[in-house]
């Protein structure tokens, strides 16, 4: 009967498997609360996280791992804020400590207003990572060139970006996404510029491995029910590609036959 | 003189702060009230095991980092 979706159609990173091919950061929302009722409704297994200071002044206040507990999710711990190298090494290492994990997302980024993925920094950073035992997933560029380097350094997992983030384009360059996937042996994620479910399901029909989206459903009028459209977005955009499109053609072809028809 | 003898100056997430000594890892992060489980500790650029906290002592002049996970895309 319904066999496509019993098949087991999980994704594989560092050794880990995971049936969701959705990855939901944790930024952006109006509250811990809505953040963990918005990421149990996307249904994903992998979260992003960022580091920073403890609040010395308010050391009771609600920590995110109250809300998204570790133990159930896996988090993946980002290097946001980190313009070189050594700041990436030192804030991934104190997120392993913090953790116990060594599963991370390097991004480094260049200014404000594109925030680009900084190539240079991002493989220097992720040189250093991997040389301190870090398991690698990588923000980079649309580039194949680029994404085929960072996969022959060892970084674990690729993921370009499908738009600026945060900006809510959808995939702008599937050509080149679908390039990257195609040249690759570890998974491909799109990571930013998703804006609706819609984009989520282009990028997986493009054939990427998962769709990490953050800012689309934390910062939708309604978190919790956009994190279930993402889910279902991505779920079909998976069922799509894996059934495989008619092509396109440049004229019409009936679908009702032609034949029999009452004279 | 001896009221300063028994103050230890520490640079914590950038703030300088006082506290009586002897004070460990483990006593500063008490002292804080944060849960030892939920932060890690760096010690003037090392990061400090959590196993360790206990045993390790704290001098003046110390640079602490004590960080945690927030929400990040």
């Amino acid at each position: 009967m319904d066999g496509i979706l019993q098949l087991d159609d999980s994704w594989h990173v560092a050794g880990r498997s995971f049936a969701s091919r959705l990855v939901v950061g944790t930024g952006k929302y109006r509250d811990l609360p809505t953040t963990a009722a918005a990421i149990e409704a996307s249904g994903a297994e992998m979260v992003t996280v960022a580091v920073r200071r403890v609040n010395l002044s308010d050391p009771k206040a609600p920590m995110l791992q109250d809300f998204v507990p570790p133990s159930r999710y896996t988090y993946l711990p980002n290097t946001a804020g980190c313009f070189t190298a050594d700041d990436a090494v030192r804030t991934l290492r104190l997120a392993r400590e913090a953790g116990g994990w060594n599963l991370v997302k390097l991004e480094v980024l260049g200014p404000a207003p594109t925030l680009y993925p900084d190539m240079p920094a991002t493989f220097e950073a992720a040189a250093a990572l991997i040389k301190d035992g870090f398991e690698v997933m990588v923000y980079c560029s649309d580039d194949p060139i680029a994404a085929k380097r960072l996969e022959d350094m060892g970084c674990v997992a690729i993921m370009p970006l499908g738009a600026p983030i945060g900006s809510g384009l959808g995939v702008q360059n599937p050509l080149m996404i679908q390039m990257i996937i195609e040249n690759a042996k570890v998974p491909v994620l799109v990571d930013a510029g998703v804006g609706t479910a819609y984009d989520a399901a282009f990028a997986m029909e493009l054939g990427c491995d998962a769709v990490l989206v953050n800012s689309a459903i934390a910062l939708a009028d309604d978190p919790v029910l956009m994190a279930r459209a993402m889910k279902a977005g991505v779920e079909a955009g998976r069922l799509a590609f894996r059934a495989g499109r008619i092509p396109r053609r440049g004229s019409a072809s009936p679908s009702s036959p032609m034949t029999g028809l009452i004279r | 003189m001896n009221a300063l003898c028994k103050t230890l100056t520490l640079t914590v997430n950038g703030e300088v702060r006082g506290f009586e000594r002897p004070l460990t890892v483990l006593g500063l992060v008490d002292r804080l009230g944060l849960d030892t489980r939920k932060v890690a500790v760096e010690l003037n650029r090392e990061i400090v095991p959590r196993s360790t906290y206990g045993a390790v002592a704290l001098q003046s002049g110390d640079v602490l980092e004590i960080v945690h996970f927030i929400g990040g895309g």
